[in-house]
């Protein structure tokens, strides 16, 4: 590809005094795609966003967003993002419509142009007829899309979501992706930030595993299954803490790799069926055996032994 | 009074975002907010005008008949109402524009994320705080007008000096606007403000706004004369009951410079606050 | 209106929040009304005594002091009684808390009433004390003006927290005080005679519970008493109490127990 990237950043780093939030990152965002930063809470993927959007100095390293130096340009880059923050921070005293068309003027747009625009928007993420309402009563869900709504009232090139369905219920979740995929194929650019390994595949192109500060994988979801995990995964479940011990030298050269967690035994195969069946030939008798196909989150456990949720 | 900082950017050491000096066509945005969240809150917008009223009815009448008349600034004797009536519009004048630069400011830094939705955009933090300062003076200079109008009215304003008792609130409110914002940077929680009234409720009754200065022994004058809200209520008296002279400047160099120097910390600190 | 124990209860529950709040409260119910009171009835009122001498009989330190102790309470009754009101059925919901147990909503009424009654003795009192040091209590019978204050301060508390639990927002908080309780403040008779009042105004203030308990206190400390107008203030102050615990205990139900 000879256009620039969008963002690129090289030995990026964030420091708070002796705290190391971002250690030396490298990552590149291309023009049109959708790219992720996966990992835990705490692994340093807000701090990245909020350098980013122009809201946090860089402590060291490089970084430019849109070509420019956000420590130069912060105002021009902004002008050009769109930012969906962690904590929605729609304000509450104003109306879903008033939200919307103020938004608008901090970008210095007109009125005019504001007013057709954030119509539009509000039909997009389904609160059309809503617009006369405070904010304060919406659901979740529904704040959510106000604030995806909002963020492209200035029609972003660069649209930047941290964490954006963590804390709404499955079906909120599923619209708001929905939406988000409506808008990568309008030709938004997006980056976002997840815990959630299946956001991270149902969204993305392309990402990046982060854990504690630094970068430890990257490419595309599926390239990155098959580079770090096998095909399937045998989940087993015993009764008790007892079993799944004496269960675990049982199961070592069973697959391809064993691993033991809190509440159940994972088992890395080629064939899952066929491990599942030569477990029972050995006279195991676990509570329940599921075979599934590998996932992000096992992606993340093989190369940190630790799991995404906690 | 907006442009003051402009220059400023080329102090801003590296590592840190405020590389842009603030401009008064962003700042005009953080107003404009703030008027269309009020347009649902007119009343509350309205009920701020009378406080000082009643106030002026109350003490400035009501008491002011068992007072009588007493020496003003230069010696003449002049009503207690017409003496109590400037001191009221200062008071006011520092009451609202502390009210918005600490308690409404802080509830919007602190729990509302209003300034982080803000700082998204390309407002940067300078244009937060001289758009809230801004609009603590937009809302006093209509408080105050009304007030000087509803003074005339009751035939409180001696002097045509007394049109420049608006300026005057406003600058009043420049200096406490200042000093509000500085200091909320400074605060953790609402617990905090105690310490915002603990200062508010002497200024107001201790600034000879309701008594003549001779009324203290004179180290306790002295003391009173330091405060910025004694220096208002002076400037404002002088102004209305018509005692013009070049010392006049003082006060208003004072409440300026005050101004100038807390929205100049106010901005710092929050650009380290906000953006970490 | 006897004291059940459960109601107890929440006094106590009110009390253990507010050993960390006390320094605001005690700012706003007694530091403040002393100021008031050096600057309203010492610094002006040595240009009162200057002139005309006395205000009713008596010197201006002495006229105001009662005025700004009923006043002080009906304040503090106020402000405790709007906003904890409203924190406790909507922001921080404690209230939902406390009717999940065998409370009732009106033992929580009850409770929240009376904790604000303790706290209205409790600034009278250190109010009154710093009174007599300045000189501004000439009689003993001004140990009356505590527990008359404190009847003030029910009066206005009573209806007010009833009102807060028929709210949804505080937007009409401000206006209450800033329409309601500030102008009460100012002319009751607290910094001047209502005699000196336009005709027309007199009789609003007469109505006013405030009015009411400024005459209680004043008759106190000035050692001043008129026993037939005193009853009548009494019994107005616990008609207002008694309408507002009516009002209250089935506002609380309706909006916690529904």
């Amino acid at each position: 590809m000879c256009a620039p990237p969008l963002v690129q950043g090289r030995a990026l780093t964030k420091r708070f005094g002796t705290y190391i939030a971002v250690d030396q990152i490298d990552f590149k965002v291309e023009r049109g795609e959708a790219f992720g930063f996966l990992g835990p809470n705490g692994a340093g993927k807000t701090s990245t966003m909020r350098m980013i959007g122009c809201v946090s100095p860089v402590s060291g390293g490089e970084l430019s967003v849109l070509g420019m130096d956000p420590a130069l340009q912060g105002p021009a880059i902004r002008s050009r993002l769109g930012v969906v923050p962690q904590e929605d921070n729609l304000d509450t005293e104003l109306t879903v419509w008033d939200n919307m068309a103020i938004y608008g003027r901090y970008f210095g747009l007109p009125r005019s142009v504001i007013r057709e625009r954030a119509q539009e928007l509000l039909d997009f993420v389904q609160l059309g007829d809503r617009r006369q309402d405070r904010v304060d009563p919406l659901s979740g869900g529904m704040k959510r899309r106000l604030t995806i709504a909002r963020a492209l009232v200035n029609q972003p090139e660069l649209l930047l979501l941290d964490e954006p369905t963590t804390g709404l219920d499955p079906q909120a979740r599923h619209l708001v992706w929905e939406r988000l995929y409506q808008l990568k194929l309008q030709g938004v650019t997006l980056v976002l930030t997840t815990h959630y390994m299946d956001e991270a595949e149902q969204l993305c192109d392309r990402l990046v595993i982060m854990d504690r500060a630094r970068i430890v994988a990257e490419g595309s979801p599926r390239e990155l299954i098959q580079l770090h995990s096998t095909r399937e995964v045998v989940e087993l479940r015993f009764a008790t803490a007892e079993e799944r011990r004496d269960a675990l030298p049982l199961l070592n050269g069973s697959g391809e790799r064993v691993e033991m967690l809190p509440d159940r035994i994972l088992v890395y195969t080629g064939d899952g069926d066929g491990t599942a069946e030569l477990v029972a030939r050995d006279g195991l008798r676990p509570a329940s055996v599921l075979v599934r196909r590998s996932t992000l989150e096992d992606v993340f456990l093989i190369l940190t032994g630790r799991t995404l949720e906690d | 009074m907006t442009e003051s900082l402009a220059d400023l950017a080329s102090a801003v050491p590296r590592g840190r975002i405020l590389p842009v000096g603030p401009s008064r066509r962003r700042s005009v945005h953080v107003i404009e907010r703030n008027a269309l969240a009020y347009r649902r809150m007119w009343y509350v917008f309205l009920t701020g005008f009378f406080e000082p009223l009643l106030y002026l009815l109350s003490i400035g009448v009501g008491v002011g008949a068992l007072v009588g008349r007493l020496p003003g600034p230069g010696g003449r004797l002049v009503t207690y109402e017409a003496f109590v009536a400037p001191g009221l519009l200062a008071a006011a004048a520092m009451n609202g524009s502390v009210f918005d630069t600490t308690f409404n400011f802080f509830v919007k830094y602190k729990y509302a994320g209003t300034y982080d939705a803000m700082l998204a955009t390309p407002l940067g933090v300078g244009d937060v705080a001289h758009g809230e300062v801004g609009w603590a003076l937009l809302r006093g200079t209509v408080y105050a007008a009304a007030f000087l109008l509803t003074m005339a009215a009751l035939g409180l304003v001696a002097s045509p000096w007394g049109v420049l008792a608006v300026p005057a609130a406003v600058l009043i409110g420049y200096g406490f606007a200042g000093l509000g914002l500085a200091a909320t940077t400074w605060m953790r929680s609402f617990v905090d403000f105690d310490f915002v009234n603990l200062a508010l409720v002497p200024l107001f009754l201790f600034s000879a706004t309701f008594f003549p200065l001779s009324r203290y022994p004179n180290g306790v004058a002295w003391g009173v004369r330091l405060t910025p809200l004694y220096q208002g209520v002076n400037l404002e008296r002088s102004l209305v009951l018509g005692d013009i002279r070049w010392t006049l400047l003082v006060p208003a160099v004072y409440l300026g410079a005050l101004g100038w120097g807390g929205v100049r910390v106010a901005s710092s600190r929050l650009a380290r606050l906000l953006q970490p | 209106m006897a004291v059940a124990p459960p109601m107890l209860r929440v006094l106590e529950r009110e009390a253990i929040v507010f050993r960390k709040l006390w320094r605001g409260s005690a700012f706003s119910s007694f530091v403040t009304p002393v100021m008031f009171l050096a600057a309203i009835g010492l610094g002006l009122g040595g240009l009162v005594e200057r002139r005309t001498g006395h205000v009713a009989g008596v010197g201006y330190l002495a006229f105001v002091a009662p005025g700004l102790l009923a006043a002080s309470a009906m304040q503090t009754a106020a402000g405790s009684s709007l906003w904890p009101v409203m924190a406790g059925t909507k922001w921080i919901r404690t209230y939902h808390a406390v009717v999940a147990t065998p409370l009732s909503a009106a033992d929580l009424y009850g409770g929240t009433v009376l904790w604000v009654g303790v706290r209205a003795t409790a600034a009278a009192s250190a109010f009154l004390a710093v009174a007599v040091l300045l000189g501004g209590v000439p009689s003993p019978w001004g140990i009356l003006a505590v527990p008359a204050a404190t009847l003030g301060a029910l009066a206005f508390a009573a209806p007010l927290a009833a009102y807060a639990a028929t709210q949804d927002t505080d937007l009409t908080f401000p206006v209450i005080m800033r329409l309601g309780i500030v102008p009460l403040f100012l002319f009751s008779g607290t910094f001047f005679p209502i005699s000196q009042l336009p005709s027309w105004l007199r009789p609003v203030s007469v109505a006013s519970p405030l009015w009411h308990a400024i005459e209680l206190c004043r008759q106190a400390t000035t050692g001043t008493p008129r026993w037939a107008a005193a009853t009548g203030h009494t019994a107005v102050l616990i008609a207002c109490v008694a309408a507002g615990w009516r009002w209250g205990t089935r506002t609380f139900a309706r909006r916690l127990t529904p």
